[in-house]
């Protein structure tokens, strides 16, 4: 498969509409593994990683998960199009800097990623929309039992799958779940929850994981810990510690229609209002006023319909995929006006928030996520 | 007191945070801990930071200036990235690891998936080692009769699987 095939379609999870999809954008679990007899890739030399290379990528290729699969040399790919898959959370950013010596295979429905060569020999990936952590270790897993079959992973008896970083150790798992939290930031409960998830040893972070800004209102919560704990074990403590999120999410909006409206309304109408008469706008911009129109449709101010269009609008906006679409590199100010004329173009359509009319179809009275 | 990261600049940032009822302590001067992105709860989390300075001071206390036999990495190159350089650094490192794993981590051994190849082998491990444990005890009891079913159990899997 072409690479511009993957990019013709933006991939399952961006579209799909998983438990909890209002909340929960993505749910996510990738496996570190290492093979037994060679250095780890921040330490092998060139001609090491290659060989490394060569022993894995044909072994990952020939999964029937793979069949019909995107498989490239890291070299082979545009700064740009490396670019794209790093907002697809295809890739890591880590992973977009390498060069030779690394490999990506993923599969066309954009739900499995195998990375060669990052960090550790393999990570791999799986990533489905809304909270499904554990169907998604179940996919990785499968992919993982099938590939030691095959391959010598490094195994210890009592660490567990050896990582290059010791923070992986153990399971080589991190699960995270992308949520979007609009009323919490706009109460300014962001903060409580993040110290309350910390404590119990889960990390939030930004859209782009480690030491990224949140943007968005997107947060990323995952398993901190990889040592001394079964895969199910942490996998059902996040999924109780996101539950918990979303329920106090859920909240926080009835209490901002209950209590707040004025304010709520503001932000919307302001995001609506910007979104669609701006000439120039940043993706952080972009990103953070969408975050109110999502929010917005989530609570039936704006029809149900126009709730893809949004969703698109989230990936569309990003700096590697506004270049691909207009197929030319672009400077920031070029992108920030390009942006500005994506989105007005597609709220054109887009009705004024309704708030005028009485509760009747779904005002002020959010739907139930599920 | 100086910074934890930087060991120039005064320290004026204290940060203490509970994980797990594990306290951990970091103090950062001004500088460093707007680098860290201390300041933004979001991004920031100590274990990340403490990775990147207090992993390579516990190496150093348990491998002084050892090098792994099988890839040549040092505890300097540890200090330098944070990262091992092969599997076998699990084991040359062991006494400084363990303490930073054990910080670091819910529990000191793996629990999860095991390869299946291996679960096996470490299956057979487990039952040579009561089977070894039961023979010494017989011996111990001068239970003789016992002590050489034991040992004909041992025999029994040491053939059939050439351990």
């Amino acid at each position: 498969m072409k690479i511009s095939h993957l990019f013709s379609s933006p991939g399952e999870w961006v579209r799909g509409d998983g438990p909890h999809h209002q909340i929960v954008i993505s749910s996510r679990v990738r496996l570190a593994r290492n093979l037994r007899n060679h250095a780890f890739p921040g330490w092998a030399k060139k001609a090491e990683r290659l060989q490394i290379l060569e022993q894995i990528k044909p072994r990952v290729e020939e999964l029937t998960e793979m069949q019909d699969a995107f498989s490239e040399y890291l070299q082979d790919l545009t700064a740009l199009d490396k670019q794209v898959l790093v907002e697809r959370h295809l890739i890591s950013r880590e992973q977009a800097a390498k060069g030779v010596g690394s490999a990506v295979v993923m599969n066309r429905k954009q739900t499995l990623s195998i990375m060669i060569n990052e960090e550790d020999h393999l990570r791999m990936q799986a990533l489905r929309a809304g909270l499904q952590l554990k169907n998604v270790f179940k996919m990785i897993d499968k992919v993982d039992s099938a590939l030691e079959q095959k391959l010598d992973y490094a195994f210890h008896r009592k660490l567990g799958y050896l990582t290059a970083c010791p923070t992986n150790v153990g399971t080589g798992m991190r699960a995270s779940a992308m949520l979007h939290l609009p009323a919490l930031v706009l109460s300014e409960q962001i903060n409580q929850v993040i110290q309350a998830v910390n404590k119990v040893g889960l990390a939030v972070r930004g859209l782009y994981g480690e030491g990224t800004e949140a943007m968005g209102n997107l947060f990323q919560v995952s398993n901190q810990t990889t040592l001394g704990e079964k895969e199910d074990e942490i996998i059902a403590r996040l999924n109780q510690v996101i539950e918990k999120i979303i329920e106090h999410e859920q909240n926080a909006r009835q209490l901002l229609l209950q209590k707040k409206l004025s304010t709520l309304l503001d932000q919307i109408g302001r995001g609506y209002g910007v979104l669609s008469h701006a000439y120039s706008m940043t993706s952080k911009e972009a990103l953070n006023l969408l975050s109110f129109i999502k929010l917005g449709i989530d609570l039936g101010f704006f029809p149900e319909e126009k709730r893809m269009a949004i969703d698109e609008l989230f990936m569309e906006t990003q700096p590697a995929h506004l270049q691909k679409s207009s197929q030319q590199k672009l400077a920031a100010d070029e992108r920030d006006s390009l942006r500005a004329e994506i989105i007005r173009e597609k709220l054109k359509s887009f009705p004024k928030p309704d708030i005028v009319k009485p509760s009747g179809n779904g005002h002020n009275k959010p739907k139930n996520d599920e | 007191m100086t910074c934890d990261v930087c060991k120039t600049n005064q320290a004026t940032v204290f940060l203490t945070q509970i994980v797990d009822g594990k306290m951990q302590k970091v103090n950062l001067c001004e500088a460093c801990s707007k680098e860290k992105g201390v300041t933004d709860p979001t991004g920031f989390a100590l274990a990340d930071l403490l990775l990147g300075l207090g992993a390579a001071q516990e190496i150093e206390k348990g491998s002084g200036s050892q090098k792994c036999t099988i890839c040549g990495f040092s505890q300097a190159d540890f200090k330098k990235t944070g990262r091992l350089g092969c599997a076998h650094c699990y084991e040359t490192f062991e006494e400084g690891l363990s303490s930073l794993l054990k910080a670091m981590h819910k529990g000191t051994s793996h629990i999860g998936k095991i390869p299946s190849r291996l679960a096996k082998t470490l299956q057979l491990d487990a039952e040579m080692k009561t089977l070894q444990k039961d023979l010494e005890r017989a011996v111990a009891e001068e239970n003789y009769e016992s002590a050489a079913e034991i040992r004909d159990k041992i025999k029994q899997i040491e053939t059939k699987h050439e351990v």
